[in-house]
């Protein structure tokens, strides 16, 4: 933030400049968010010496361009709703833009009846302060990125709140739109998803922007509370477009019995970090954790992760692959923690490289503390290259060396996909990554 | 001897300065400018050395510990309560009757004079900071290799010895590396001519005698085009109340077609701080091994390295760390790739029992354009108690199209179910879990020379007695 002066930033509209109370929040909750100002303002920036930045390209991270989102017209409401196309069936969905939520289709009677609860961020916290108090960020940013986490406590305007009571089951999934629209614009997107006791449910979310060569800024944090054995599936495709700088942070607590699956798809972006933090806090929990990426041109992806196993008795298994073409880079920072007593811990770790081009870099760094014995915890990294026999095989069959590549490609990053056993999501995102090998048709708002 | 060192400027009033521990030379406690000249005028150093020592001790004042990815145990290190030097004033003995009775009881203790009768082919012992006892049998001494102490290497054999020192490990290369940059004293120079296959391996022995001390002592071995070289070092120490340091810089250069391979059987008291820099250059054709044992200190770093720097070299990492309680094993390796065809290779296994904690750190680095390269990295962690804890921080970069990668760790523990059976059989739980350990190090234990397998087996049998129960 070095040369520019407070005075420059207030009148260019930055996030830097400091909270503007634009929006009608409980007292408490601005209280919340002053507080995390001041802890955003006294953290330090990332450097790349940090453990968590290791190999990142922190000079990505300046933040002075980005500005607070501005209204939107009515023409820009159509075109987000006309392009908002995501899955073909769906229990409920919110689209945003800029932050704004600009439509809210609601869950069934019969599900409100049973007392789930589908509501924008801002309403939930007025009407289930309880809840919202206790889940919201409750989980402190452990990966790296504490200063970021605070920016988005101190910035977040809207999101979605989602509660299953106990025994609930949703069978469609619930699907959440978060688009970035003008120049420069940032958006803060939150969800809050909490089940009770033996509740079930799938929410994916998309992350897309109206232009894609407009520069950007998303901040993003979710709670994802899975409930003594309940079923939590979080998919999450994200297709910033190509001058977007996004960080997310994701934090799952997975009681006992129960068992909670992330998949984030990455295309977008020009530099996208990807926290994922999964706590397992009771006897019996499980947590899938996978990612696919599709990295061409300079994009840089950033996957950190922890699998936190505080209970005794627990299975996390995680399975990372990225596909890596043109100069662009991954890196992914992995830890497995078996903390003292948490004993018969099970834990799985492994991310695979496939290298396309030869100004790819893929970084790995697998790690694992285990404090506690009787554990079975393995991990592997791989980096490697489209096998020759595999690609001579299919030229043999008479199909072009291009769509060999791109066949073997997809084969490699479908293993993922079809770990979520859901054919239609599996489906849209198996599009997602056709879309991006023949990057020329993009959809395009403007 | 010399003992006047009047021409020496350093301040006398520190005291504790003559013959204490009898030696004739002692730099006094702390490190400043005046240590690290009173250490290249005893050593008679030339000027080109004196500047690099000077070089060195400006890096170290200025890089901070690493304690922002390593132990904080670091901290406890006091360099202000250190000595730096230490010598009984002797020049390095040719032979064994020469070398002073109550040093020589120290060294038989160690076992130096059986295992020389028996296979040794040169012998270099290391007591503090300087060479008390060297000698390479004829045979060796006829094929033209040099094997001596680092400061007759630097004055007997300057056109070599200035040509590879510090060009492997620079001086800013980590705090500790310019440490030993300032203080250095000691270490073997091993010099292999072309095409010269050494048949027995040299050995080294290191032990610190003296409180508050810290050693370190430099080697550099060159093995010539075609040649072949084993070297062994030993390490050992009393235990004293105080922490004491060690932080040794180790460059090997493997020239086209050489084989170096570099055993180190670690087993310093538990409480000095092993803080050892280690790393090889292999050009074409090239290999460079370390086979690497921790078993004692209180904190180890070390994660020795190989840069392939010709085409087809070859490098490879073998270690075993066993932490026990109160000890921290920071061990791993690094591999860096800068030629086509390189192959690499890491396998680490740790054992922690009771409170130890083992951790690997490792490196790969397969920058683009390369083609063919490959690495394989294995690291297995056993844990014997369940306030054992082990750590694995791999971190790989993997560039272009060419070159395959791959990585595997896991940890385990001790089957109950063997045990069990093994006790049925008769044996006691300590037999059945040495046993066992004994089982999960084997297949990388076979890899070494005999002697050493055996001595590492004892090792592990005495470091796991009272660890069950």
């Amino acid at each position: 933030m070095s040369s520019v002066t407070d005075h420059e930033l207030a009148k260019s509209g930055s996030i830097l400049s400091g909270l503007s109370d634009l929006r009608e929040f409980p007292d408490w909750f601005r209280d919340q968010q002053h507080a995390a100002w001041e802890q955003f303002e006294s953290l330090p920036k990332p450097t790349r010496k940090d453990q968590a930045w290791r190999f990142a390209n922190v000079g990505l991270l300046d933040l002075t361009p980005f500005k607070i989102s501005g209204p939107l017209s009515e023409d820009d409401r159509k075109n987000v709703l006309k392009y908002s196309r995501g899955l073909d069936q769906y229990a409920a969905r919110m689209i945003f833009a800029n932050d704004q939520l600009i439509e809210r289709d609601v869950v069934s009677e019969d599900l409100k009846k049973r007392g789930v609860i589908f509501q924008p961020l801002e309403r939930a916290m007025v009407e289930h302060a309880d809840l919202f108090q206790k889940y919201f960020m409750s989980t402190e940013a452990k990966l790296g990125s504490a200063k970021f986490a605070a920016l988005h406590k101190a910035l977040v305007s809207s999101g979605t709140f989602l509660f299953l009571p106990r025994g609930v089951e949703i069978e469609q999934p619930i699907e959440i739109f978060h688009w970035l629209r003008h120049d420069n614009t940032s958006i803060f997107p939150h969800l809050l998803l909490v089940t009770d006791e033996l509740a079930k449910v799938t929410v994916i979310e998309h992350f897309r922007s109206c232009n894609r060569t407009a520069p950007g800024f998303a901040c993003g944090v979710n709670d994802l509370i899975a409930g003594p054995g309940a079923k939590v599936t979080y998919v999450c495709d994200q297709d910033w477009g190509e001058n977007v700088v996004a960080l997310q942070m994701n934090s799952t607590v997975v009681d006992h019995d129960a068992s909670a699956m992330s998949l984030n798809l990455h295309v977008g972006a020009k530099y996208s970090r990807f926290e994922s933090l999964s706590r397992l806090i009771g006897e019996g929990g499980r947590s899938d954790l996978l990612a696919v990426a599709v990295a061409k041109h300079r994009q840089e992806f950033d996957a950190r992760t922890l699998q936190d196993h505080v209970a005794p008795h627990t299975a996390s298994d995680l399975l990372y692959k990225n596909a890596l073409d043109d100069r662009a880079r991954t890196i992914f920072g992995g830890l497995i923690r078996v903390e003292p007593h948490a004993h018969f811990t099970d834990a799985y770790q492994k991310v695979r490289n496939l290298l396309l081009s030869d100004d790819s870099e893929a970084n790995s760094m697998p790690g694992l503390e285990i404090l506690a014995d009787n554990v079975r915890c393995t991990h592997g990294a791989t980096s490697g290259q489209i096998d020759k026999d595999e690609l001579f095989y299919l030229r043999t069959r008479g199909i072009p060396t291009k769509v060999a590549q791109r066949l073997l490609v997809t084969g490699f990053l479908d293993e993922v996909i079809q770990r979520l056993d859901h054919q239609a999501i599996a489906a849209h995102l198996n599009r997602l990554i056709e879309e991006k090998f023949a990057v020329s048709q993009r959809n395009q708002i403007d | 001897m010399k003992t006047d060192t009047s021409a020496v400027n350093i301040d006398r009033s520190k005291g504790d300065f003559f013959y204490p521990e009898a030696h004739v030379r002692d730099a006094g406690v702390g490190l400043s400018e005046q240590t690290v000249h009173y250490i290249a005028d005893v050593k008679e150093d030339p000027d080109w050395v004196r500047e690099f020592r000077l070089r060195g001790l400006k890096t170290f004042l200025e890089k901070p510990l690493p304690t922002h990815w390593a132990s904080k145990d670091l901290e406890a290190i006091d360099f202000d309560k250190i000595r730096y030097y230490l010598s009984p004033g002797t020049e390095a003995k040719r032979s064994w009757e020469e070398v002073p009775d109550d040093i020589k009881r120290t060294f038989e203790r160690l076992g130096i004079p059986e295992q020389e009768r028996k296979f040794l082919a040169g012998v270099e012992a290391q007591f503090d900071s300087e060479a008390v006892y060297s000698n390479i049998k004829k045979a060796v001494g006829e094929q033209g290799v040099i094997f001596v102490g680092s400061r007759e290497g630097l004055k007997n054999h300057p056109e070599i010895f200035r040509k590879w020192f510090g060009k492997v490990i620079p001086v800013a290369d980590n705090k500790f590396s310019a440490l030993n940059s300032a203080v250095f004293s000691g270490g073997s120079f091993i010099y292999v001519p072309p095409g010269v296959k050494v048949k027995h391996p040299l050995q080294a022995y290191f032990r610190i005698n003296a409180e508050n001390f810290g050693q370190f002592e430099r080697t550099l071995i060159i093995a010539d085009e075609g040649s072949e070289v084993t070297y062994m070092e030993g390490c050992t120490a009393p235990k004293f109340n105080t922490p004491t340091l060690h932080s040794a810089v180790v460059e090997l250069i493997a020239l086209k077609g050489a084989k170096i391979q570099y055993i180190t059987v670690q087993n310093w008291a538990s409480n000095v701080f092993n803080l050892v820099t280690k790393r090889g250059l292999a050009h074409e054709n090239a290999e460079v091994k370390w086979i690497d044992c921790n078993i004692g200190s209180r904190l180890t770093m070390k994660y020795p390295g190989v840069i392939m720097k010709g085409r087809k070299a070859r490098g490879e990492v073998l270690s075993i760390a066993l932490a026990n309680d109160g000890q921290h094993q920071d061990t791993g390796a690094k591999m860096i790739h800068s030629a086509d065809e390189t192959t690499s290779n890491i396998i680490s296994k740790s054992i922690s029992i009771g409170k130890g904690r083992a951790t690997y750190r490792g490196l790969v680095h397969v920058p683009k354009h390369l083609k063919n390269c490959k690495n394989n990295t294995e690291c297995d962690a056993l844990l014997i108690n369940s306030t054992s804890r082990t750590d694995t921080y791999p971190a790989i970069t993997v560039r272009g199209t060419g070159n395959a990668v791959q990585h595997e760790a896991s940890v385990s523990q001790v089957s109950a179910e063997q045990i069990f059976y093994m006790q049925q059989r008769g044996l006691t739980e300590a037999q059945a879990m040495s046993l066992s350990v004994n089982g999960f190090v084997n297949d990388l234990v076979r890899q070494f020379p005999m002697e050493y397998s055996v001595e590492l087996k004892r090792l592990i049998e005495l470091e796991m007695e009272g660890s069950v129960g």
